[in-house]
């Protein structure tokens, strides 16, 4: 099952998780007593993020540290750029649609 | 654009909701129709060099507009929106999803919420969209995310030819 990035990073703790992840890398129970949660709903997290991509895990030992996937992050980010480049292009059309409406009024 | 006009486009992660204002310099009832009027909507509302064209448009609380953006092979990717709110020349709001060809939604779809406002002339529209989903977001900007998407291919690609050579 493919996760929504919209819908994994639209949960607090989630977010909260990123950033902290962001500055360092991270082990599973390390994140817990960040946070104060169970092991359990931790994983549950960490499930939602790596099935979207946005964090990558790194076996060291025996441990499993999560890296944030900042890449995917900017990918995000990059189609919201084009999402807002579509709008402004559609509004540079109405600009010019109302120029042409208000000079055959006159 | 007129670069004294105001464009605003901020995106609420957390709420899943884009929030995006823009000036027009233009009165108000103008702007209304361009936004509520099917042959004016077809002569701006789609990004060039995509175009749309609307089939049918009932604008009233309860009515559809099913029109098609179609891309410049001639492709068509129909929508369909449904009027659930008009405050006539203020507001109106809408239901946006995708649509087969026979007008059969694919769900969940889209909120949009449309405020119009005028001072000196200026009108201000101020568009909120709540998506439940951003899988199904990005495929508003198709033409262009399939591009990037492949261009963002492409570029690993050459990346990891270009590490290969260093």
């Amino acid at each position: 099952m493919k996760q929504d990035i919209f819908q994994a990073i639209a949960d607090p703790t989630r977010r909260a998780i990123l950033t902290l992840i962001a500055i360092q890398a991270l082990t599973p129970n390390a994140m817990a007593e960040k946070f104060d949660m169970s092991r359990q709903a931790v994983s549950k997290h960490i499930k939602v993020l790596y099935e979207c991509d946005l964090i990558k895990p790194e076996h060291s030992g025996r441990e499993i540290y999560y890296h944030f996937n900042a890449k995917k992050m900017q990918e995000f980010d990059n189609w919201l750029a084009q999402f807002r480049q579509s709008w402004e292009t559609q509004f540079n059309q109405l600009d010019k649609v109302l120029s042409t409406i208000k000079k055959q009024k006159k | 654009m007129n670069n004294d006009l105001l464009f605003d486009f901020t995106v609420d992660k957390a709420a899943q909701t884009v929030y995006i204002t823009r000036e027009f310099d233009a009165e108000l009832p103008l702007v209304w129709d361009a936004f509520t009027k099917q042959e004016i909507l077809d002569q701006w509302a789609a990004p060039a060099p995509m175009r749309c064209k609307t089939k049918y448009m009932n604008f009233e609380v309860g009515g559809r507009r099913f029109y098609a953006m179609i891309s410049p092979d001639g492709q068509e990717r129909w929508l369909l929106q449904k009027y659930t709110s008009i405050t006539p020349k203020t507001n109106f709001k809408l239901y946006n999803s995708f649509a087969d060809k026979d007008e059969n939604p694919e769900l969940p779809g889209s909120e949009w919420d449309y405020n119009f406002s005028e001072q000196n002339g200026i009108t201000k529209v101020n568009i909120s969209i709540y998506n439940e989903s951003l899988e199904r977001m990005e495929r508003l900007t198709d033409g262009f995310s399939k591009g990037f998407t492949l261009m963002l291919a492409n570029l690993d690609d050459l990346l990891i030819t270009l590490s290969r050579k260093s």
